[in-house]
Formats: C-alpha cells, structure tokens, sequence
C-alpha cells in the first residue's frame, strides 16, 4: 500500500529564516501521526507544503503517491487541511459553511445541506447552525472547522495545532473527534507542540526543531531513548536513606542519586523486574521504608532533552 | 457530543468550474445578505454628494439646480459604484487575513472560482447601488433623455466596468497586509480619479495640466459614455473606448490577481 506521506529533505527559506531544514517524514496509511515541536519549529510549514498552499524550496514530498508539486490537484483531492487559525467564514452560518464546503467538493444543493446538518448534529452544533459563526466559541469554531474538513471524508486529515487555545473541556471534545475519526480508519496527521496531546492521540510521533526530524517513533520508545525507569524510595530519615543508598550501590552497582539529609533516594532501573528485587532487599536492611514509586521519563522531559536549544548570550 | 456518521459515504464526482464558481458566487451573496450595512455605507456618500453638489453648488456652476443635476447624476452614479467595487479588494483581504482563502486553497477545482465567483457576487452590488443612485436622481428630477432603454444601458455599462475595476482592487487586497489599508487606498485612488474627471465640472474651464489628465482619464470616458446614454445622445464611439478600457483593465489586473492569490 502506498505511504500516505513520505518527504525527502524538504526545504524551505523565508528569507533569514530556515523553517524547513531537510525534513524526512513517512507516515503510513492508517495511523494517527503527530508532529511534535515547539513554536517556530517548522510544523505550520510542512502542513502547508503537504497541502500544496507553499511550494518547498527543494526535496521531494509526495501525499498518498502523489507529488505534491506535479500532482497537486489529485493531492488537494484526497487531502483536507483543517489550519491553525479556524478558516470558516464569520459571516455564513456553521450550516451555510458546512454546504457550501459540500457544494465546492461536488454535492448537489441538497447532499450538501443533508452532509451539513449530519455533521453539525454529529458535533454537537445543531443548536447552533443557524447562527452567524463569529458567534460561536472557540471551540464551537474548532468543531465547525475540522467538521469542514470531513464533508467529504478524505483519505488524509491534516490537523494544525487542532488544540491551540482551546479550554481544556473544547480540547477533549477535539481528542474525541479524532480518535473517532481514527477508529473509522482516517489516516491523521497532527500537529501539535503539547507532548500530552501527542502522548494521548498519535501512534507514532515524529519530534520536530528548526526544521527537522530529531527524532521518530512511538511515544513510548521515544520516552525509552532518553533513559530508564527510575526508581524512588523514601524512608523515614536521612540516616536511613543514606544507608539504603549505600546498600543499592554496592549489591546492584547503581549510581542512586541521594542527597544528603534528604529521606528519599532515587535509583536507575534499567529492567522494571529487577525492582523488585531491589525492593525486597530495602525492606530486609532497612525497614521501615515509607513508600515507593516507579516512575519513567514524562514525554516532556523526552521533548526538552531532544529540542534543547543553544543559549545564545544576548 | 456523539459522534456518529462521521464518514459521508463515497466521494461525489469532482465539481466542475461552473458549479464552484456559481457556489462561490453564492457565498458572496449570502455575505452581502447577512451584512447588508456595506452596501448602506458606500451608497450612503454618493447619495449626500449628489443631494449637496446639486443644491449647494448646482445654481452656482450651472445656472439651475435642475441643469447641473442632468450634468451631475451620470457622475455620480459611475462614482457610487466604483466605490462599491473597492470592496472586493476589502472582502479578498479580509478572507486571506481569516483563514478562508487557505481552506479554498487546499479544496480542489477550478483555481480561478473562488475569485470569479467573489467579484460575479459584486455585481449584484453594483447593480443594486447603481439602481438606488438613478432612483435618488429621478426623484429629485433628474430627466432621462435615453428613456428606459438608456438608463438600463447606462447602468449596466457600469457595472461592467466596475467588474473590471474590481480586479485592480482585487491585487490590491492581496498586495497589502490589512483590510482598513485596502480601504483607504482603494478609496483615496477613486476619489483622485473621480474629481479631477468630468464628474463635477465641464473640464474646458480646467488649468492645461489638468485638464491634460482629465482627458487621458478613463474615469472621463466612461462618463462621456454614460451621459450620452442617460441623455439619450449617440454614445457609440463613446461606449467602445469605455468597454476598450475595461477589457484592459481585466487583462492586466485578473492574471495579476490569480497569480498573488497562488503565492
């Protein structure tokens, strides 16, 4: 089956500014896929090129097999871009958005009127699609805005910043969406600069900074490149963490981390089954011990590490 | 919020370029439908000038009120609806500002609809401008020598050239960076033109330069062109050099629109 993305050091100036610096992208049919990177990482560019609104400077990029340059009416076919900033009209209502969308994609009045009022239903706005859209909320508009992006359901859903100043409630109803757009086999692209949105929607995550991927994969083999699981004890006094520490060091050879005075310890576990056995030691040698976690790397200490950026002295 | 029938069944046959063009043509009219004060508001100013200029100096420059108002009204009614033609360049602005002109972007068909479709809307707005400036004129008097057939060939030779004219404000909306710089500059551009024309004054009384200028301004011709109509005199030579400047206007401005719409 053909890849629904695939770019080969895609590259683009704007002026001084180098927002795509050899980007490589596969993205397989079927998926939700996120694009992780701070602002200015070059994630709004890549959308646009995909989306073939902007022209690349260089490298190759090519939706569901189809170049985006030499091809870019079958792309614009069979991809729909929901942007950053909500690309309804204000002065339509959301139902006159809706099938006017459907008409432009080749629905007949009516088929446009009945996909529109199905999908305002489906996303909570019938009480609404009689209403201009610049009174809608924020997340009315978001909702309104990917609902136009699925009038005719395409085979790839770009999504660009979906979440972005939305209150945490809009924010779960936009998760909601996608992953029922995801179980009905929408391949999904996403972008996003939340590592929890990434963590909780996308299958596989490609880390975006100035312009390139620096790094790719799984949210969990991404958390895993940064470090092992890391364990911590906590104990009644200093004196017994110090102790416990001591022990650790020796019977496993670990570098535990222990400041002192402090009733807690922190120790690397490489294989999460060997804290048991750590575990069980503590408690014969020096009880009593108070609680413990098992805790691994959060996807935001995974982004901070990878898109470090070069303090430069101003 | 259930959601349910989320996939809208098989992809309906692509949409032709007569098919978008006319649902853009309607988007811009339900625009003009939910927001009719701009309409109200271009229409609003050539109404007053035309109620002022005609009893304040109109005794002055040409005799009677009644005289300069059958000098004035054709003036008038080609200034109105330029004005109104401004707004095209407003609306592209504005939609290239919100988001809009993206989301038509990446939808596919026709390039050119969204723009054809857009500026065909604006026609009904000439027309209704056009309409409401020659209704003022009769009740105040004005005399239509050219009958039925003349003022209807007047106003639509009007609003075939404020079509064209809506093109150069058109690339003007997508050259700068804010809907109120589309209006200010499209605007102060109509009224340079419109004064120094044969709008308001017989230019044979104009200084050389001027006068020069007045001659060259196709704003003048079409006026020429209009008049005649309005007063029932020959207007053919007239009329073709009016059309002329039109064609030429759109074949320079329409590709230049599409192109900065491209970028």
């Amino acid at each position: 089956m053909t890849l629904a993305i695939e770019t080969a050091g895609l590259r683009k100036r704007f002026g001084q500014v180098s927002a795509l610096d050899g980007l490589d992208l596969t993205v397989e049919r079927g998926v939700v896929y996120g694009l992780l990177g701070p602002n200015g990482a070059g994630k709004t560019t890549a959308v646009r090129v995909l989306a073939t609104l902007l022209v690349a400077d260089d490298g190759e990029a090519r939706v569901l097999g189809h170049d985006v340059r030499r091809e870019a009416e079958a792309v614009r076919s069979r991809l729909s871009l929901t942007g950053q900033y909500a690309s309804v009209d204000q002065d339509l209502t959301g139902a006159e958005n809706l099938a006017l969308i459907g008409r432009l994609l080749g629905r007949s009045g009516r088929g446009a009127r009945d996909r529109a009022a199905e999908l305002l239903a489906a996303f909570d706005l019938a009480d609404a699609a009689g209403r201009p859209v610049k009174h809608y909320s924020g997340g009315m508009r978001r909702r309104l805005d990917i609902a136009a992006s699925i009038v005719v359901t395409p085979d790839l859903l770009v999504l660009d910043e979906p979440t972005t100043g939305l209150d945490p409630r809009s924010r779960a109803d936009v998760w909601r969406i996608v992953r029922a757009l995801a179980a009905q086999g929408t391949t999904i692209l996403l972008t996003t600069q939340y590592l929890e949105e990434a963590d909780a929607l996308a299958g596989r995550v490609a880390v975006v900074d100035h312009g390139r991927v620096v790094a790719e994969g799984t949210p969990g083999e991404l958390k895993a490149s940064v470090g092992a699981a890391r364990l911590h004890v906590r104990f009644d006094d200093g004196g017994t963490a110090a102790a416990a520490a001591g022990t650790l060091r020796t019977a496993f050879g670990l570098e535990v981390v222990h400041e002192p005075g402090s009733g807690t310890l922190t120790a690397p576990v490489d294989d999460p089954e060997r804290a048991t056995a750590m575990l069980t030691e503590l408690t014969r040698r020096h009880p009593p011990m108070t609680g413990f976690s098992l805790d691994r790397p959060s996807l935001d200490e995974v982004f901070l590490s990878l898109t470090a950026r070069q303090e430069v002295p101003s | 919020m259930t959601i349910e029938l989320l996939t809208g069944g098989p992809r309906p046959h692509r949409a032709g370029a007569v098919a978008t063009t006319a649902a853009y043509a309607r988007r811009g009219l339900l625009k003009l439908r939910r927001v009719p004060e701009q309409l109200v508001d271009v229409t609003i100013g050539p109404i007053l000038m035309l109620v002022m200029f005609t009893y304040v100096f109109g005794g002055a420059i040409a005799g009677t009120t009644g005289d300069y108002l059958q000098f004035l009204l054709p003036g008038i009614l080609v200034m109105g609806v330029l004005f109104t033609a401004v707004q095209s360049g407003v609306t592209l602005q504005a939609d290239r500002s919100a988001g809009v002109v993206d989301r038509f972007r990446s939808l596919p068909g026709w390039r050119a609809a969204p723009l054809v479709g857009a500026v065909l809307a604006d026609s009904v707005r000439y027309v209704a401008t056009a309409a409401i400036i020659i209704v003022t004129g009769l009740l105040l008097g004005f005399d239509a020598g050219g009958g039925v057939l003349g003022v209807l060939a007047a106003a639509l030779l009007v609003v075939v050239f404020a079509f064209a004219l809506s093109w150069l404000f058109t690339t003007l909306g997508l050259a700068v960076r804010s809907a109120g710089a589309v209006q200010g500059i499209g605007m102060m551009a109509v009224f340079l033109l419109v004064f120094v024309s044969n709008v308001f004054v017989d230019p044979a009384t104009l200084p050389g330069a001027v006068a020069a200028f007045v001659d060259v301004n196709p704003i003048s011709h079409l006026v020429d062109a209009v008049r005649a109509l309005l007063h029932g005199e020959p207007a053919g030579p007239e009329v073709a050099l009016a059309l002329a400047e039109a064609a030429a206007v759109t074949a320079v401005f329409a590709p230049l629109t599409a192109r900065l719409y491209r970028r």
